[in-house]
């Protein structure tokens, strides 16, 4: 635990750069959509599906599978991203993003992609619903976990917190929270439109186990989910400190990224620095 | 009192196995939150599936006995009326059968959106079992008197909406749902009310029953208000107006076959719920018949006021739900239709 060989780590992040760039294809053949969020998570959505999980892409109805919810399915396009390259569908099917009869809709729907394992979009809504689905497997002896992706914006959500006593009373330790925690929404950053710090204090007091780490390091990630499985008896967050737009120089940190596309040509800039981080990752480790 | 009940009448009460509701002294007074709880407590006993989940009402609401029996399935949560819904659809995508229940201003009054979301588009199997429905809550006042509860959820796809109209069959509903796979809401009620309905009454989903035989109106009714409309009928009756009494129990789907029999057959149709007249019942039995088959109709029901504190029979009436306004609609809707 703890411990990422050399080797896996790479394997993980290049995973977490095709990510990326299935996001950036998405999103401007969609022409609408999330980027800042949608890029910020590719490193945990890399981790998740890739490392961390009990998961089969051939078997999304698999019963002892990990659930993972994604609470702000506004960053819907990291998670189809994830997916594609996953095995769920094919990674063309991304260029279907937002379009007229798609299974990757807007905002997830379950109906239309039954791995997604929720529709959201409203936000607050997916500690709520993780929190019954954890308590369903807490009934029924299983050990599969329940992994649920929020925003930090979401936050602001009054069932969120009610969502979070609840897990809590219930000692859902088979249930992890991650937040992305990059400081915007979409009127500005967090902080000036309601204030969320102390977030993880906020957690402490509910009788979380907190996690803090940095969101776009996958050693860190991939140690924060291991600590994260080893906690007994109560839920368990991990504070994701991300930056927005993480992975493409002229979105990161800036939150008027938060809700649109890039156009063809910032696409096209965005995919060479992909690319060219692509071949750097692994070098210099062996 | 002399027999005033034509064969037709008898026929269908006696099909029906209804017990002889125009005897005062056979009319049992039974809250229908009553028959919730004795049918949650069978259909736990019939599927290991079904949990229960309250925000804070166990007793009023009639799941402490199931508490008492399943106590392991019983899961408190508190005064959390979003949290209900979206906490049983996650445990419903796991495949638990949840029924959430609070009073119905609440649940689904105060979470709308996630039953839109987690419960209806999302297709999960969670059953709302909203208590205290109307203004039969009485002395509680308005703030708990959920008069556009059946509107606000008839109008979402894939709902299920069921308002039963006595407590024997608020059991036989709610083991109905326990064993339909669907988003539902069950609506009942507070009050003591008259059970008019038998062991033996049949009852399936989305099957509208006819009470009463009668070819001069139909009166379509659902919840409490049936025996209502059924006393309101034999009023009629006197005067020499048979009504069809149609008790509508699944708002959603709605029977329309029958809605459209019971219009072509008496040419004038009154609705009658406990509920706004906007949206609720009524409405949906007139975009039906605007459709299908159009008669004069009149609706019977709550117009565009909130509740008050009274007793439940001093607020049916001061609504306009009580027998002599269902007797005054069915003769306006039985001249509009001689005028025709």
């Amino acid at each position: 635990m703890g411990s990422l060989a050399p080797e896996r780590l790479t394997e993980l992040e290049a995973h977490a750069n095709d990510v990326r760039q299935g996001i950036i294809r998405s999103l401007v053949a969609a022409g609408s959509g999330h980027s800042a969020g949608s890029l910020d998570m590719a490193d945990v959505f890399a981790a998740l599906y890739f490392h961390v999980m009990r998961h089969d892409p051939k078997r999304p109805d698999w019963a002892e599978r990990d659930r993972l919810l994604l609470s702000c399915g506004h960053i819907a396009p990291v998670r189809y991203s994830a997916m594609a390259y996953a095995g769920y569908f094919p990674v063309e099917e991304l260029l279907t993003l937002r379009k007229f009869g798609t299974r990757l809709q807007g905002h997830p729907e379950r109906v239309s992609l039954p791995a997604l394992e929720t529709t959201s979009g409203p936000l607050g809504e997916g500690l709520a619903q993780g929190t019954g689905m954890a308590l369903a497997a807490k009934l029924d002896h299983a050990d599969w976990r329940v992994y649920v992706v929020t925003s930090d914006g979401e936050h602001q959500c009054g069932l969120h917190w009610e969502a979070m006593m609840t897990a809590a009373k219930f000692k859902l330790d088979n249930l992890t929270c991650i937040i992305d925690r990059n400081f915007i929404q979409i009127d500005g950053s967090t902080e000036d439109i309601m204030p969320l710090e102390p977030l993880a204090g906020k957690y402490r007091a509910f009788n979380w186990h907190v996690i803090e780490c940095d969101g776009n390091d996958m050693t860190a990630l991939v140690a924060a989910f291991d600590e994260a499985k080893s906690v007994k008896g109560k839920p368990q967050v991990i504070v994701a400190n991300t930056v927005p737009g993480k992975g493409v120089s002229f979105m990161e940190g800036d939150y008027l990224w938060h809700g649109k596309p890039p156009k063809k040509d910032e696409a096209d800039v965005a995919l060479r620095e992909l690319l060219a981080a692509r071949e750097k990752i692994g070098a210099g480790r062996g | 009192m002399p027999a005033v009940a034509s064969a037709g009448v008898s026929s269908a009460a006696d099909a029906m196995h209804l017990v002889d509701y125009a005897d005062p002294a056979a009319v049992k007074q039974v809250p229908t939150r009553n028959g919730f709880g004795t049918g949650l407590i069978e259909a736990g006993e019939r599927d290991a599936n079904v949990v229960a989940i309250c925000a804070d009402l166990s007793e009023s609401v009639r799941m402490e006995a199931f508490k008492k029996r399943f106590p392991d399935r019983y899961i408190a949560i508190g005064v959390a009326e979003q949290l209900l819904v979206a906490m049983a659809a996650g445990l419903a995508s796991a495949g638990k059968i949840p029924f959430i229940a609070s009073y119905a201003m609440f649940n689904p009054g105060r979470s709308w959106e996630q039953v839109r979301t987690t419960m209806a588009l999302n297709e999960t199997n969670v059953k709302i079992a909203g208590a205290h429905a109307g203004v039969s809550v009485g002395p509680d006042g308005a703030t708990h008197q959920a008069i556009e509860d059946i509107a606000i959820m008839r109008v979402i796809p894939k709902m299920i909406v069921v308002v039963p109209c006595d407590a024997n069959q608020t059991k036989k509903a709610t083991l109905a749902v326990a064993e339909t796979f669907g988003p539902t809401y069950l609506r009942f009620g507070r009050a003591e009310s008259a059970v008019i309905t038998t062991e033996d009454t049949p009852f399936e989903l989305g099957k509208a029953q006819t009470f009463r035989d009668g070819g001069d109106v139909a009166i379509v009714a659902c919840g409490i208000l049936v025996y209502t409309a059924l006393i309101a009928a034999d009023e009629l009756a006197k005067d020499g107006i048979q009504c069809r009494v149609v008790n509508n129990h699944t708002i959603k789907p709605m029977d329309e076959p029958a809605i459209v029999a019971a219009a072509a057959d008496c040419g004038a149709v009154v609705t009658v719920e406990e509920h706004q007249v906007a949206g609720g019942m009524g409405s949906r039995v007139a975009e039906i018949l605007a459709e299908k088959q159009p008669v004069p109709i009149e609706f019977i029901g709550v117009r565009d006021r909130f509740g008050q504190s009274g007793s439940p029979q001093e607020l049916i009436e001061e609504y306009g739900m009580g027998t002599s306004a269902i007797v005054a609609a069915a003769k306006r809707a039985l001249a509009r239709k001689r005028a025709r």
